[in-house]
């Protein structure tokens, strides 16, 4: 039964939310905002919050300096290949521990999760020297994989939670109905998972478009993406904060965009079973 | 979207990725790895003009100085072969081309003028006599005070003043009711912020950071003094939370005005004098890092110098740029297109002779900072290292990172002195003893 809730309740709530909200987006409004400022304005003391002679100077800056669109290019290549070719792996494997689970089930799920406690720096020279030997230093196709793998784990672990949700006995109709394994899994558990797998894709895509580790280790001139591009901007001996900043909002951008348009999405999946 | 096509979008993804690399692998052009900073910038700025002339095309890789020092480490040690030219330091070179891991500079063309760069930078960026980096550019560091601000006090900077002089002009600039600090140092950890700072000043108290049979020497009065000297003064008229200040917190606060003196990178010259962005550009005096009348001064000595990896496949293409960017002509390229004040400093002894470039207020004063540090005899007592703020062996970045780490900490009032000077003596001990030196 649905409580009633009061006015007044309902916009404190509405408020504490509001505030709550502002407060993480505050960095991300900050960068905005001294991206369009001068960098003597940028380092000003009291900050200049929006009474500043606004400039896109930084952006022009920028624009002539780096080839922006082979970054973008290379993080939508990283990012979108690794996710789609995780989804592929992921989807069979979190069907069978889900569906056909053995006793060693959730020992390898925990055991696929410990491989994301290692810290990364652990396995670079090893990386790196297997890259060098295949060839495929500064390559997106050896970027894919290796993002792809380091995420992988957590698209089995969110699909294995959504496909728990979806009854047994759904499948179990379809296959009384002659249906083959992969019948089952396309024609009948992938379209009721669609909102579970949609929200792992973008999750997983976020993931990957933000990783900087690998992305700035494995790539020099050709496949770095824009994490490369904001590390590029970024100096100890120097101030050049606005130009950071715009380097940085021209990175985020992308994201937050799909960010935006897919929030529904996104939260649907994310809470989907953590109601009943 | 179905299983079907969400695998054909996949593999599509993979083709483009993998003919684009293709395709790229074949451009006929040297990478070279580089830090942000403006002088890089503006010879990125150039490069076409470098293309134009040799028909050599070049692809930037630029990143943050920590992130581009782990890179071309990792890339040079397992031979990546990434990139053609990379930008290291004074601290890398002679370490590397120990190793065999870089290119000798050793048949640069007569015009090029090799004898024309500084001995101290030559030296530096040089092992057993043979130059394994062409340097960019040079900086030592020198203070830079606020002439307006030292009037008031009723004080004059000497040329090479002692720390003394410092702590008393600093206590006498200070008005913290007009946010005046009266001096901004490095406090923050890290061997190339605070470590670089107080190494160079623990030099000047002759204090070291090795004897000669590579034991630490934090326990000695040298080392109480530089620390207590620093505290005490920091304490009394430094910015509030000056323990993880670096270059570019207290360049803010020079530009703003609310620094009295600064001791800090040469370079800075330019960017405090620069009107365009510093408040007190008009205001602005230079002076000889401060000693303690021991003989040896707390300035240190640092170049950015291009280097070639052992092993590119573009070994003369990759000569042929370093000697363009760190030529003469660059400088004059540079000169007549903005100014000798932004010239690339610290590198080649002509530049000094130029009566043009003696115009520059800082130019001297450089110069006397550059050909005061000797990185061969770097302190008061003998060492068995080379380099003024750092020591040039491999172990040191991460010994130096720890040991600022705990001074750090004692300038936040975390710990003591003593404290942080006891641990800094183990850590340092202990890590020479694993890496078989004691």
């Amino acid at each position: 039964m649905a409580r009633s809730v009061t006015t007044q309740r309902k916009t404190i709530n509405t408020t504490i939310a509001w505030i709550i909200g502002l407060l993480i987006f505050f960095p991300i409004l900050w960068t905005i905002l001294t991206s369009f400022k001068t960098e003597a304005q940028a380092i000003s003391d009291p900050p200049l919050f929006l009474f500043f002679d606004w400039t896109t100077e930084n952006y022009s800056t920028v624009m002539e300096r780096s080839n922006y669109g082979r970054f973008l290019w290379n993080s939508i290549i990283i990012a979108g290949g690794s996710t789609l070719l995780g989804i592929i792996i992921a989807v069979p494997a979190a069907w069978s521990m889900a569906f056909v689970p053995s006793k060693r089930t959730k020992d390898i799920l925990l055991w696929m999760l410990s491989t994301k406690m290692l810290p990364a720096v652990g396995v670079l020279y090893p990386i790196y020297l297997l890259c060098i030997r295949l060839g495929v230093l500064d390559n997106r196709v050896a970027l894919v994989i290796i993002l792809m793998l380091i995420n992988l784990p957590i698209i089995v672990w969110m699909l294995y939670t959504y496909f728990r949700e979806i009854p047994g006995e759904i499948l179990e109709a379809a296959r009384m109905d002659g249906a083959t394994l992969k019948e089952e899994i396309l024609y009948v558990l992938t379209p009721m998972a669609i909102p579970g797998i949609a929200s792992t894709l973008l999750l997983n895509f976020i993931l990957a478009w933000n990783e900087a580790f690998w992305t700035l280790n494995l790539t020099a001139a050709q496949a770095a993406p824009l994490t490369a591009f904001i590390a590029s901007y970024s100096s100890p001996e120097g101030l050049f904060y606005a130009k950071l900043s715009a380097a940085s909002t021209m990175a985020i951008a992308p994201i937050l965009i799909l960010g935006w348009f897919s929030q529904k999405q996104l939260v649907r999946g994310l809470t989907f079973g953590a109601v009943k | 979207m179905s299983l079907k096509s969400t695998l054909c979008a996949a593999t599509a993804l993979g083709l483009i990725a993998a003919s684009s690399a293709y395709a790229d692998s074949h451009s006929p052009s040297i990478t070279i790895a580089t830090v942000n900073n403006g002088d890089m910038i503006r010879m990125q700025g150039y490069t076409d003009t470098f293309t134009e002339e040799t028909g050599i095309a070049v692809e930037w890789v630029t990143l943050e100085e920590n992130v581009l020092r782990q890179r071309v480490t990792t890339d040079i040690t397992t031979k990546g072969g990434q990139f053609d030219i990379m930008t290291i330091g004074m601290y890398e070179t002679p370490i590397w081309g120990a190793q065999g891991w870089l290119v000798p500079l050793d048949d640069l063309s007569a015009e090029y003028d090799v004898d024309d760069i500084l001995p101290a930078m030559a030296g530096g960026l040089s092992h057993d006599g043979t130059l394994y980096a062409a340097p960019f550019y040079g900086e030592s560091s020198m203070i830079m005070y606020r002439t307006d601000l030292m009037e008031k006090a009723g004080l004059e900077m000497p040329e090479a003043p002692t720390w003394e002089f410092i702590a008393e002009a600093a206590a006498a600039m200070t008005d913290r009711d007009n946010e005046i600090n009266g001096i901004c140092l490095r406090g923050k950890a890290g061997w190339g912020e605070g470590g670089a700072l107080i190494t160079a000043m623990s030099n000047s108290f002759g204090a070291r950071w090795f004897d000669e049979d590579w034991n630490a020497q934090f326990d000695t009065e040298a080392w109480a003094n530089t620390l207590n000297f620093y505290k005490d003064m920091m304490d009394a008229s430094g910015p509030a939370g000056y323990a993880t200040n670096g270059f570019n917190e207290n360049l803010s606060l020079f530009q703003q005005g609310k620094c009295g003196m600064w001791i800090d990178a040469t370079v800075a010259a330019s960017f405090v004098t620069n009107a365009n962005d510093s408040t007190v550009a008009d205001s602005v005096g230079f002076a000889l890092a401060p000693d303690t009348g021991l003989g040896k001064r707390s300035n240190w000595l640092w170049a950015w110098a291009l280097a070639i990896p052992a092993g590119t496949q573009q070994e003369a293409e990759a000569k042929q740029f370093i000697e363009w960017a760190t030529s003469k002509d660059y400088i004059e390229l540079v000169a007549e297109n903005e100014g000798w004040a932004n010239v690339p400093p610290g590198a080649r002894k002509s530049l000094y002779e130029n009566p043009e470039y003696q115009k520059v207020p800082f130019a001297q004063m450089t110069l006397d900072s550059i050909l005061s540090a000797d990185p061969e005899s770097p302190t008061v007592d003998p060492v068995p290292y080379v380099g003024v703020q750092f020591a040039a062996i491999p172990e040191f970045a991460g010994i130096a990172t720890e040991v600022s780490q705990e001074f750090s900490a004692a300038y936040a009032g975390q710990q003591t002195v003593e404290e942080a000077l006891a641990k800094a003596q183990d850590i340092t001990n202990e890590a020479m003893e694993a890496a078989g030196y004691r």
